[in-house]
């Protein structure tokens, strides 16, 4: 153990490891945020609608779709969930290049990214919108609501805390997956940490991105949690 | 005027198909409070899902002032259900909406401007009682307050009928007189029509002006309030009615050959003490297994169960002696337990 801090926490390694903290951090922070921000976003555009589908076209829901069309559905969405994202990377390269211009660099790992993460969003949109009361929906159609409009004027906003959390979650995990961005020249925390540390045999510079990555995701779940909460007006006394 | 008519509903089920409305034929008419009364299974849920085509008949026609509801397209039942509207059990106000919000859902439907909505909306709360909760959310509330909003939101578009499903069953005996109370003051004054959905006695007694009685399925009886209730002739209405008679009975043994049963019909019979009377006059010291009271549509009907000890002679002097008392009804020889099926086969239709 002390030939290990010995080894890479000496005070010329910590010396080498503040010159990149003070060089990089601040910017490849700012590319962690962006890839991770803008993948869930889209992710989100794509994923919202297709968990509203998943429920309501159901052979069960309010609008049943014909039923290969939801087997068609899952299938795709179960098949891009079990393909590893380093590998989907790499696969998307063409569609990558085709869609944006380029197979490589930060706006490169976004597309990849949104791959990866719409079909995760749009089951977790799906898990939320099946807790809303079937008594409600019930009531919506009742007075006369078309699908549509029981979508959005009943399902949607009565599963807004647990969509929040959904959204969390889903954030939390797309900034994970930001760290394998190194694989198509893509920047970011998680590839610093590599490149800078794990290749360069800089632990200190390792431990400061990872430390950085757990307080985006502390502050990410913090402020998730807190809106969800605050959203709910189901608890009492708010 | 809603005609239901021959009216069906199967659905399929893992054991096979199960009939849950068999050959169902009623006719509320507007301004009716019509009360559809059953144990829980009988298919009273089903119906009133019906009369809305929240379910689709397997069978029969839902006909409401002349037009067919079946043949309509999505479009105009989606139209027709902002006319016919509905309470339910639970309340089922959406949680994350004010009240004010809630109540005007219907309206946001039909693209009422948010200003004109508003208005109906605060207006509609003073209807219910509740001025002050505009802002509060439902579960700030109540049960009873819920189900107020729930009836506020259900008239925002000023329907012609009031579907209530199990309204007050989730609701405490003193909340449930309030919610009635309210249902059947906008029965008078927006002159909605009614149908209440019930498993309690009391509701229907309290409320409703015709009632039918649904078992299995099918309708038991059928009629007005008071004349039902005060002589009941299918097995399903006196398990109703006579919820105590059916139980404790049995310990009488072969005495029932021996009973009688007296319906009074109005304050002044139910107020003479015709058993004592009985006992002096013609020396027959009946014996009461039960009595009740009650009241239907403001009238007071008592009920009494008479074991009368003795023959076949003492049995015909007591009927006798009974009988010939203004506003009183004897029924001989009575059934006493709901499962009779003798008696039910006359009454199904």
């Amino acid at each position: 153990m002390n030939d290990y801090i010995a080894t890479y926490y000496n005070p010329e390694k910590l010396a080498k490891a503040w010159v990149v903290i003070e060089r990089d951090f601040l910017r490849e922070t700012g590319v962690t945020l962006y890839i991770t921000l803008m993948a869930t976003l889209f992710a989100i555009i794509i994923g919202l609608p297709l968990g509203v589908i998943l429920v309501t076209g159901d052979s069960k829901g309010i609008r049943p779709l014909p039923k290969p069309l939801m087997a068609f559905l899952n299938g795709l969405i179960n098949l891009l969930r079990s393909a590893p994202f380093i590998i989907l990377i790499v696969v998307l390269m063409p569609i990558t290049r085709a869609i944006i211009g380029t197979a490589v660099g930060n706006a490169a790992v976004i597309v990849p990214l949104i791959i990866a993460a719409f079909p995760f969003v749009a089951r977790l949109v799906e898990g939320s919108l099946r807790e809303v009361n079937p008594n409600i929906i019930e009531m919506s159609l009742s007075m006369g609501a078309s699908t549509w409009q029981t979508v959005t004027h009943v399902m949607l906003p009565e599963s807004v805390p647990s969509l929040i959390t959904s959204f969390t979650t889903a954030i939390t995990t797309i900034l994970g997956y930001t760290a394998m961005s190194g694989a198509v020249g893509g920047g970011g925390l998680g590839n610093l940490a590599i490149t800078q540390g794990q290749q360069r045999f800089n632990q200190a510079v390792l431990l400061a991105a990872l430390i950085v990555l757990v307080i985006l995701v502390q502050v990410f779940q913090s402020v998730g949690t807190w809106l969800a909460r605050k959203s709910d007006k189901r608890l009492k006394n708010t | 005027m809603i005609e239901l008519r021959n009216l069906s509903k199967s659905f399929l089920t893992g054991d096979g198909p199960v009939d849950a409305l068999k050959h169902v034929s009623l006719t509320i008419n507007d301004g009716d409070i019509y009360g559809i009364i059953g144990m829980s299974g009988a298919g009273k849920s089903t119906l009133v899902r019906c009369i809305n085509m929240l379910e689709r008949p397997t069978e029969g026609s839902v006909v409401w002032d002349g037009v067919d509801l079946g043949t309509l397209s999505k479009k105009e039942i989606q139209q027709v259900r902002h006319q016919i509207t509905m309470i339910f059990q639970s309340f089922n106000l959406l949680m994350q909406r004010t009240c004010l919000e809630n109540i005007m859902l219907p309206l946001k439907l039909i693209h009422t401007p948010r200003a004109e909505a508003k208005a109906r909306a605060l207006e509609l709360l003073e209807t219910v009682g509740l001025p002050d909760k505009a802002n509060a959310y439902p579960a700030q509330l109540s049960g009873g307050q819920q189900q107020r909003i729930a009836i506020a939101r259900a008239l925002a578009t000023d329907p012609k009928v009031l579907l209530c499903d199990e309204a007050t069953s989730a609701l405490d005996p003193k909340t449930t007189h309030a919610i009635l109370e309210l249902i059947r003051e906008i029965n008078e004054k927006m002159k909605i029509t009614v149908i209440v959905i019930t498993h309690q006695m009391s509701v229907v007694q309290e409320i409703c002006n015709r009632v039918a009685i649904l078992e299995n399925g099918s309708v038991a009886e059928e009629g007005d309030v008071s004349q039902v209730f005060s002589n009941p002739r299918s097995a399903a209405t006196k398990a109703l009615v006579y919820p105590d008679m059916a139980e404790g009975i049995d310990s009488f043994g072969t005495a029932h050959q021996q009973m009688v049963r007296l319906v009074f019909q109005g304050a002044e019979a139910a107020a003479t003490p015709l058993i004592a009377q009985m006992a002096i006059d013609r020396g027959i010291a009946a014996n009461i297994l039960s009595a009740t009271t009650r009241t239907l549509g403001g009238k007071v009907y008592g009920n009494m169960l008479l074991n009368i000890p003795g023959g076949p002679d003492e049995l015909a002097t007591a009927v006798k002696y009974l009988s010939a008392t203004p506003d009183v009804t004897v029924q001989v020889d009575v059934e006493y337990s709901a499962g009779q099926p003798a008696e039910k086969e006359g009454d199904v239709r």
